[in-house]
């Protein structure tokens, strides 16, 4: 894959500030959560400072890079190697699920079972290992979440606002700046919804099911799993919400505008392992 | 290495350092100083910052590994009290392997990278620059947390439950540490894919790229793909500890040995991601001091990819005495075995460039050489541990210590030295002092096979590995690795010394100083290399 390089056409920065800012900030947020993990109070407030350096940095650094987008000093090799960075972060995302997800298949199929089995039997004589468990030891009782109640709701509605943000991203390639402004607010809008049921699930989950994070495997499976994956959606509204404003700017043509697509690309990740939890988390019980 | 640069079209300056460099006018103003080093977008200084901050990180790790031999030379408790002893072998991996190991290939494939391809930088200057500045804070927490109420981390580099759940503050420093080293690893691998496939000068076909870059695009697939499991993991260990779940606590229907399993998904690809390079410096230094081409070009190639696609399947074979059924050991033990091909191919490849071919053994080929030899010894008792039979017994013993070291420091490490003396001509525009760099591999031949072959015997004896103290009977070979380690730690401060002096001065390099070496840094760039490698795209046959 030989490209055409002319002299000098590739964008190369200038010295920049932004990178030891961003690790002043995690080293901020992972002292302070440290120390408040080891029971110190002030701990938190150093990791709230850490955090908001964080997002100043951030949007300093992505507000420059925009700049730098808009003013034209990107040129197609340049837009390649975003395509290309923003593929493999993905991937990156995709292992990172897939340590949980395969945590979840390994307690499922393989240690539950084993832990019913005669070598434990001496240990816990009464444990029947049938998912869904908290394991042998008597955590208190607790309900599991249907799936064709909210989580059905959620996935119609993700899958939903895939299906927006692809009209909002033909309507920028038609450059028709109004329908792209409507599409994205409404896959912003999907988004904020998916999260309130997200959220209302778990205070049902906590209130009235039992359900929680310390009910043995079940609980830590279920809760890691949803929660890193709302993290990941609010991550991606918030993304969303970015490219509106960027696009009620003006930002972007319909022929460049990879930031967009890299939205989009998240969104859709996102949307995927959605799907991955619904049957593996929510459809398939038992 | 440079010093010091100022601005300017084409214009070549002296540096503090009588060496000089130029570059090109694209920035109008520099910071200098240490703003220099703190804001850099160039790769040659952030793969300095690399290779030095991964030199800083060698001597501490090797700090801790001689108080460890300190305490070994003889029986009984004498240095270190136990839970001090276990976390200087915890503390010791750690850093050898995310703090001087990784850190050092990621300096060289800064350097390297845009000068093979023809590329005028990486590809996202800005985010190197993160990628490097993430790894002090790691450092501060890793090597910080010897100073907390606890003391550091004593489960071992491994991080295992439950031990590991019961340990105090360090254990949270210790899993944000990896969680940041996991970003910059990601960010770096992002950055080094992205400038491979995206960056070559018209021309540099796939197969036309050097070694060193093969093995390092599939080093950093294989970073992508294992750093976020590792983070999942000690992710786990940290809600384990603190926020109820119970993914590691039978009690709770987890399971301790799950942890295992993630962690090894992560650790068997890591030990490629730490020997891939190698594998690539090595395949650059051996055809240019044998002047010839590799022998087996393409054969390299997909070598290097069936290690990385096998090394996905293997990590069963961490775990053959944990508990697994009988068919899962026979499938690791066969899957491990089927590395060794690959790997056989590689060594093959190597002999058969050296075959005919008219040696010279400058520093750079004596620490190739040596690799290859060394490194092929601890690839045969590798072959021996992938056997489950065998590793009942030698598991978690002195044999496997010894093993991975011949792996990792005559393997990984000798390709680093071996690098530094091959590139710092180019590096720096002055050659190394070759008497002291011949001092430096024998010195360190030497005291590494005194320290580290005897450990094979301890471990087939029975000696158990992260224990501060023994029985008498291990007492005479514990003696001479002690005596071999305390002559190594301190031979490389001689490396410290030659690669000082090289950066103040000595006899100028040539642009090819290596008569066969025929990557583009030596047959299109001069020594030193100037401060942007390719403003211009080169152009190639
Ligand atoms: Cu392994």
């Amino acid at each position: 894959m030989a490209n055409s390089q002319q002299s000098g056409g590739y964008y190369l920065p200038e010295p920049s500030s932004w990178p030891i800012k961003g690790s002043i900030a995690l080293f901020l947020m992972a002292s302070g959560f440290i120390w408040f993990l080891s029971g110190t109070k002030t701990g938190l407030w150093v990791m709230l400072v850490g955090l908001a350096f964080l997002v100043y940095m951030m949007v300093g650094w992505f507000g420059q890079v925009a700049g730098e987008s808009e003013s034209g000093k990107y040129n197609k090799q340049v837009d390649m190697s975003y395509r290309w960075s923003m593929s493999w972060f993905i991937f990156s995302e995709v292992m990172f699920f897939a340590a949980f997800f395969g945590a979840l298949y390994y307690a499922r199929t393989l240690s539950v079972p084993w832990l019913g089995d005669i070598d434990n039997k001496l240990l816990w004589p009464n444990y029947t290992p049938t998912w869904p468990t908290a394991g042998p030891y008597d955590a208190g009782a607790f309900k599991t979440i249907g799936a064709w109640g909210v989580p059905f709701w959620n996935t119609v509605i993700l899958l939903t606002s895939g299906l927006t943000i692809t009209l909002a991203h033909w309507a920028l390639k038609k450059n028709n700046r109004s329908q792209l402004i409507l599409w994205l607010a409404a896959t912003v809008a999907l988004g904020c919804l998916f999260l309130f049921f997200q959220a209302e699930e778990y205070i049902h989950a906590y209130k009235e099911l039992g359900l929680t994070l310390g009910k043995g495997i079940y609980g830590a499976t279920f809760f890691m799993l949803t929660g890193f994956h709302g993290f990941h959606v609010t991550i991606g509204t918030i993304m969303l919400i970015v490219i509106l404003f960027r696009c009620i700017k003006g930002h972007f043509k319909p022929h460049n505008h990879f930031a967009f697509e890299a939205v989009s690309w998240y969104w859709h990740f996102v949307d995927v392992v959605w799907i991955g939890l619904f049957i593996f988390v929510y459809a398939i019980v038992g | 290495m440079a010093q010091a640069h100022t601005h300017g079209k084409n214009e070549h300056v002296q540096g503090h350092g009588d060496h000089s460099h130029g570059h090109g006018d694209h920035h109008d103003h520099h910071p200098t100083g240490l703003m220099r080093w703190v804001k850099s977008t160039n790769h040659k200084d952030i793969g300095t910052l690399y290779l030095w901050f991964s030199f800083i990180m060698l001597l501490s790790g090797g700090a801790l590994a001689l108080i460890i031999r300190a305490e070994l030379f003889q029986p009984g408790i004498q240095v270190v009290n136990p839970e001090v002893f276990n976390g200087l072998t915890t503390m010791h991996g750690l850093i050898m392997v995310f703090g001087a190991i990784m850190p050092a290939f990621v300096g060289f494939a800064n350097w390297l990278v845009p000068m093979q391809i023809g590329a005028p930088d990486m590809a996202f200057p800005r985010m190197n620059n993160w990628s490097f500045w993430l790894l002090p804070p790691a450092a501060i927490l890793l090597v910080g947390s010897f100073f907390v109420p606890g003391g550091a981390t004593g489960s071992g580099w491994t991080l295992y439950p439950p031990l590991y759940i019961q340990n105090g503050i360090a254990a949270d420093m210790t899993i944000f540490a990896v969680h940041i080293l996991g970003a910059s690893s990601i960010m770096g691998s992002i950055n080094i894919i992205t400038t491979i496939l995206n960056m070559r000068a018209p021309g540099m076909t796939l197969m036309k790229m050097p070694l060193f870059i093969w093995t390092w695009l599939i080093t950093a697939y294989l970073l992508i793909a294992v750093m976020p499991v590792l983070a999942g993991a000690v992710t786990m260990l940290l809600t384990d500890r603190h926020f109820g779940t119970n993914f590691f606590n039978a009690a709770g229907g987890g399971d301790p040995t799950m942890f295992m399993h993630v962690f090894w998904f992560f650790g068997h690809p890591e030990v490629y991601i730490m020997i891939l390079p190698a594998f690539g410096i090595v395949s650059q230094i051996v055809p240019a001091f044998s002047r010839k081409p590799l022998f087996g070009y393409s054969s390299m190639v997909y070598a290097t990819a069936s290690i990385a696609i096998l090394s996905f399947i293997v990590w069963g074979h961490h775990m053959f005495t944990v508990g697994m059924p009988v068919t899962a050991q026979l499938f690791f033990m066969l899957a491990t075995m089927l590395i060794s091909v690959p790997t056989g191919v590689k060594v093959f490849n190597w002999v058969a460039t050296m075959w005919k071919g008219e040696l010279t053994f400058e520093t750079p080929m004596l620490w190739a050489v040596g690799f290859i030899a060394l490194f092929t010894i601890g690839g045969f008792s590798g072959l021996v541990c992938s056997m489950t039979p065998i590793d009942v017994s030698i598991h978690n013993t002195y044999y496997v210590v010894a093993h991975f070291h011949y792996v990792l420091f005559s393997g990984a490490l000798y390709s680093i030295f071996g690098g530094v003396y091959f590139w710092l001509p180019k590096f720096t525009g002055n050659m190394y002092d070759e008497k002291l760099g011949k001092w430096h591999f024998w010195l360190t031949t030497i005291s590494f096979n005194i320290t580290f072959f005897p450990q094979h015997f301890l471990g087939l004896a029975g000696m158990v590995r992260r224990y501060a103290d023994y029985p008498l009977q291990f007492a005479e070979w514990n003696m001479w690795s002690s005596i071999g380690a305390f002559i190594l730690g301190p031979s490389q401060l001689l490396f410290l010394y030659i690669v000082l002096k090289c950066i103040k001065g000595g006899q100028k390099a040539a642009q090819k100083q290596w008569e066969g070496a025929d990557s583009l840094e030596w047959t299109h760039l001069p020594s030193p290399a100037p401060y942007h490698s390719f403003e211009t795209p080169p152009v190639l046959r």
